[in-house]
């Protein structure tokens, strides 16, 4: 899966439903357009998130990659392109 | 200056004996023990495997998921133990208070160092980009205080006091002192502690300070018995709600007693050893009294630091006897019960000394078995016993030598 370099938006979107569990955000609260702002994310939650998503799909999230991150599909694209990068 | 009294409204706790005030007291002069092997890490390497951990506590009991997450196990329980002291105190609908001038004093002796034992361990084994942002807000001492402010709204004076095992009483004393100042109007103010991990734990361990008694943990704490071999450490929370006197009065809250005396002092001396003579310790006992205005054997009963080691224990003894002569009060060591909580211990020992002069009743020394000439006091020995007590002093020193006493009196 790591090398995976075909994972597409909705698995992705997936694997945020799966990991904001954590962050006592339901399932069916999260779409692209869901902000980290109203899942009740503040900015240390979404780097802990990021943290999390990393280890998912083998990849490097910096800091200044989340900077302009404000909703969920602003997130997968940073995934996305971190895992083209990778390959 | 010093016309503004302080009352004590509420009372919180999560001990080894129990989650909350009533179960922990009740095991308490029952004679129970918190003592068994250590369970929240294997402790199969160490020296000492015994600990007297809090049993059946779910921190979302007393907060949201989320920030049981963002809590540290130790601020956990402070926040748990002010939410119980808050509703004795009758501040659940609302702070009875201009917000503005009410604060929160809990420390902590090392705070939150599971999160750093786990961070580091990320650190180390998977590099610096995978730590949790949450780490310091996790591991500071003073997470707790602020954790508390927040849930309650409290805008007055917060901080934590850092003084290893004096750290509860300073608190409380340092609280009391800005209500007796006109700084604040009431506090929120306590200890904390969640120090059963591998490396603190073994920390303490390795200096000698904690029973090796491994075979019969029940019987490690032994307080002024000749055959104690150390402390036995716990975990857990307390605190207590000080209002100022009449205005605790004017909205007819009930005064569980009222907070008479304080006293700080240093032994400088050696950073662990108590000063042989006890003097800092005999001193720090002196002032509270005489903070409070009445003589020595108005004071019914003392509440130990007996810490179960057989330096405290004897010094100790000494030095209230220095204090108090021939007449020297019934003393009782509640470590020998829930074990030594050190930043927390003198919080739920000023627990104890007030539930001490509301039921009229002195908890015991447990594992009292064997005479030590060098302490040669009443312990209260293995029984709790019903007495007339008006004032009740509470004993707290610690690592770094400070000493702090607490001076309670019976609310009339």
């Amino acid at each position: 899966m790591a090398t995976d370099t075909t994972v597409s938006r909705d698995h992705i979107l997936e694997t945020f439903r799966e990991q904001l569990a954590g962050f006592e955000v339901k399932p069916d609260q999260v779409a692209e357009d869901s902000s980290f702002d109203v899942l009740g994310l503040d900015s240390l939650d979404v780097v802990e998130l990021s943290v999390r998503v990393e280890d998912v799909y083998g990849i490097d999230i910096e800091e200044d990659d989340l900077e302009n991150v404000t909703t969920i599909g602003n997130a997968i694209d940073v995934v996305l392109r971190k895992i083209s990068e990778k390959s | 200056m010093n016309t503004r009294r302080v009352a004590v409204t509420g009372m919180g706790c999560v001990s080894p004996l129990g989650v909350g005030t009533e179960p922990t007291w009740k095991a308490l002069v029952s004679g129970e023990s918190g003592a068994g092997p250590v369970t929240r890490f294997d402790a199969t390497e160490y020296s000492t495997r015994i600990a007297c951990e809090v049993d059946g506590f779910d921190a979302t009991d007393f907060m949201e998921q989320r920030e049981a997450r963002r809590s540290d196990r130790f601020a956990q329980f402070a926040v748990a133990a002010a939410a119980e002291a808050a509703e004795q105190a009758g501040w659940t609908s609302r702070v009875p208070f201009d917000q503005d001038r009410v604060g929160v004093v809990i420390g902590s002796g090392i705070g939150g160092i599971e999160t750093l034992e786990s961070q580091h361990r990320v650190l180390l084994e998977r590099g610096p980009s995978k730590m949790s942002p949450f780490t310091v807000p996790l591991l500071m001492i003073n997470g707790a205080a602020g954790s508390v402010a927040m849930r309650f709204g409290l805008n007055g004076p917060n901080f934590a006091a850092v003084s290893a095992c004096a750290t509860g009483a300073h608190s409380i004393g340092e609280a009391a002192n800005m209500i007796r100042r006109g700084i604040a109007d009431a506090m929120i103010a306590g200890g904390s502690e969640a120090p059963i991990t591998p490396l603190a734990y073994g920390a303490f361990a390795c200096m000698g300070a904690l029973s090796r008694r491994n075979d019969d943990p029940q019987h490690a704490s032994r307080p002024f018995d000749a055959d104690r071999d150390g402390f036995v450490i716990a975990e857990g929370g307390a605190v207590l709600v000080l209002e100022e006197w009449e205005a605790a009065g004017d909205r007819g809250a009930e005064i569980l007693a009222e907070l008479v005396g304080y006293s700080a002092t240093c032994d400088a001396f050696h950073l662990t050893q108590p000063d042989p003579e006890g003097a800092g310790a005999a001193a720090a006992m002196r002032l509270a009294i005489e903070d409070a205005g009445v003589e020595l054997d108005s004071v019914g009963y003392i509440n130990a630091h007996g810490t179960s080691t057989p330096f405290n224990d004897k010094i100790e003894s000494k030095a209230i006897r220095e204090v108090f002569g021939a007449d020297a009060p019934p003393v009782s060591s509640t470590k020998s019960a829930t074990g030594h909580l050190t930043g927390a211990a003198g919080a739920i020992e000023a627990v104890f000394s007030v539930q001490a002069l509301l039921s009229q009743t002195l908890p015991p020394t447990i594992n009292y078995a064997t005479p030590d000439p060098e302490c040669d006091l009443d312990y209260v020995p293995n029984t709790g016993r019903s007495t007339a007590v008006e004032y009740a002093l509470s004993n707290s020193f610690g690592f770094g030598g400070h000493n702090a006493c607490l001076l309670f009196k019976r609310a009339s």
